[in-house]
């Protein structure tokens, strides 16, 4: 059974429905190997005792998926790794679980991450840090740290995560497997536990681009509940599946490769660009202008709409309440001790760059750069189909090392956000390893509402690398 | 920012209480961050349209019809303090 850690999702959904084997022993399969490797690793804030079970046909039937801990699944316990949720029972289905239901996927558990998903080390969890399954002094990155590091350990088949600067590709780079933001309206956000409401997505995690493409499927498409979710079709990802990618346009930004960039990371991205190109795809160098704002926009703007989201825990209806003399001072005691140190933080900017004084200066003017980032990018994808960068800078660093500097820990995602800032749709997948066996990840931005054309790229680079296939050795097997 | 009293009038504005330790090491890592995104000031922004992201292309409606919302006992139960299908708070009026 061991070897059912080397087939994908799809692969294992396929041998349950010839019947080569029952659903049941894959899924107690990934459940025993979550009692014995995960007390290493901590990606699970809590795994069923019994899956929450689908219904549905798919192809993707029968199997198993954890689910990032912002995400409602009903009748249990939602978190987002924060005390001031304590014990709050969900009480109906974010759409992608009903999705998820509908296509007879089960879900095992819910996955570790960040506070309210502030954080790109999953550091900032009340229970604890997620450590990386390469090195486990390492970060996995964040905020989506448990569900990229479940898939990397191979203790679920898939799992989904949310980005909101980029906490699906930043963990899913960090951990060497592949994390995919769709297009802003393309996955509903009903049920999604809001941080940033322009920004949010939830999106898949996967070994590989085949089974990304079938949770993709399934996962989106229009839900009248969020109010921004797109009134489009949505084409089969599978299709576009190893597709010819002769011809497409590929840009290079410039700025995506400067100062700062890790020299092993630039070099695996350049195997990147090397493949695409043997393939027939056009490498064009391109710029946008404005990337050096985008750090610096997107801290306003998240920070202003995750301190008017989160300004709902104030103790009466739900979560934790400390009391007071008054409502006043139980609302303060409240949010006092049930939020964490980083959580505050954003509250903090958030509330500071909306307030009467600082908002023209702080977030007006965040919004208008973020037009002019948004329009860098329209001009670029007037001469190319999809551009090319790495994920993150470097590797994953160690646990510790940013955590005290909370500027440094930002800069981290510095080219994940302007895609959000944009509304873009972008992924991560596996290019390499450093000299120390740490995975390197590349990143893919497409147009708007254009996944397929990075699923056709993404795609034609694994025909012909093997870094998705490669697995961490956490305890002797 | 980051003098005490910005630290402790947006504290007030969003109804947390913070420790006086809390307070200083917020006023000093605030003070790291706005002075990093103060770098937006040096960007010229003049005629430019704010943006709020997203890609609405139609007002949104719907039926203008009662549904029946999720169970009322299990909105209930998580509340911290309940007295039969009231959550319960402290006393505002005088």
């Amino acid at each position: 059974m061991k070897d059912l850690i080397n087939i994908n999702a799809r692969g294992l959904a396929e041998k349950i429905s010839s019947q080569e084997l029952k659903k049941e022993e894959v899924i107690s399969f990934f459940e025993d190997r979550i009692k014995k490797v995960d007390p290493c690793l901590g990606s699970f804030i809590e795994k069923y005792e019994q899956p929450v079970k689908g219904e549905g046909k798919s192809l993707l039937s029968g199997l198993p998926i954890a689910i990032k801990d912002n995400i409602c699944i009903k009748g249990k316990k939602i978190t987002c790794a924060s005390k001031i949720l304590a014990n709050h029972i969900a009480v109906y289905d974010a759409e992608v679980v009903r999705r998820l239901k509908c296509a007879g996927l089960d879900i095992i558990g819910t996955t570790n991450m960040d506070e309210f998903a502030f954080g790109s080390s999953t550091e900032n969890s009340c229970y604890g840090a997620t450590k990386n399954p390469w090195d486990r002094t390492r970060v996995v990155g964040g905020s989506s740290g448990g569900s990229a590091a479940a898939v990397a350990a191979r203790l679920v088949p898939f799992a989904l995560g949310s980005d909101t600067g980029g906490s699906i590709r930043q963990p899913a780079c960090l951990c060497g497997v592949v994390g995919f933001k769709p297009t802003y309206g393309r996955v509903s956000r009903f049920g999604l536990v809001a941080f940033g409401s322009s920004l949010d997505q939830i999106g898949p995690i996967t070994t590989d681009f085949t089974d990304c493409a079938h949770l993709l499927n399934i996962i989106c498409g229009h839900d009248h509940r969020d109010s921004t979710s797109a009134f489009l079709d949505v084409p089969d990802f599978t299709k576009s599946l190893n597709a010819d990618i002769k011809g497409l346009k590929i840009g290079l930004p410039k700025e995506y490769f400067g100062q700062g960039l890790n020299k092993e990371v630039k070099v695996a991205v350049e195997g990147v660009k090397k493949i695409f190109q043997e393939k027939g795809a056009e490498m064009i160098e391109v710029s946008l202008p404005h990337t050096e704002y985008a750090v610096a926009t997107y801290y306003i703007i998240a920070s202003s709409e995750a301190s008017s989201n989160l300004q709902r825990f104030d103790g009466i209806r739900y979560g934790l309440r400390v009391g007071g003399q008054n409502l006043e001072e139980l609302y303060a005691n409240s949010r006092g001790q049930g939020f964490g140190d980083e959580a505050k933080r954003r509250i903090f900017l958030g509330t500071y760059s909306l307030s009467s004084g600082y908002y023209d200066a702080y977030y007006l003017k965040a919004l208008k750069a973020r037009t002019l980032i948004r329009r860098d990018f329209d001009q670029v994808f007037k001469k190319v189909d999809a551009l090319l960068t790495p994920t993150t800078p470097t590797t994953a660093f160690k646990i510790g090392e940013k955590a005290s500097d909370p500027l440094s820990m930002y800069l981290s995602d510095i080219y994940t956000i302007s895609t959000n800032l944009a509304g873009l749709p972008a992924v991560s997948f596996p290019c390499g390893f450093s000299s120390s066996k740490l995975p390197i990840g590349a990143q893919l931005i497409g147009k708007e509402f254009d996944e397929s054309s990075l699923i056709k790229l993404g795609s034609a680079f694994q025909s012909c690398s093997d870094f998705h296939k490669e697995i961490p050795k956490i305890i002797d097997e | 920012m980051a003098d005490k009293k910005d630290v402790e009038y947006v504290a007030n504005l969003a109804r947390i209480k913070i420790t006086p330790e809390q307070e200083s090491s917020l006023e000093e890592q605030l003070s790291k961050i706005i002075g990093y995104i103060d770098k937006l000031k040096e960007l010229d922004v003049t005629g430019v349209k704010p943006w709020r992201g997203a890609h609405i292309t139609r007002d949104v409606f719907r039926e203008d019809k009662a549904i029946p919302s999720e169970a009322r006992e299990e909105i209930l139960k998580n509340s911290p303090s309940r007295e039969g299908d009231y959550f319960k708070i402290p006393k505002v009026i005088e």
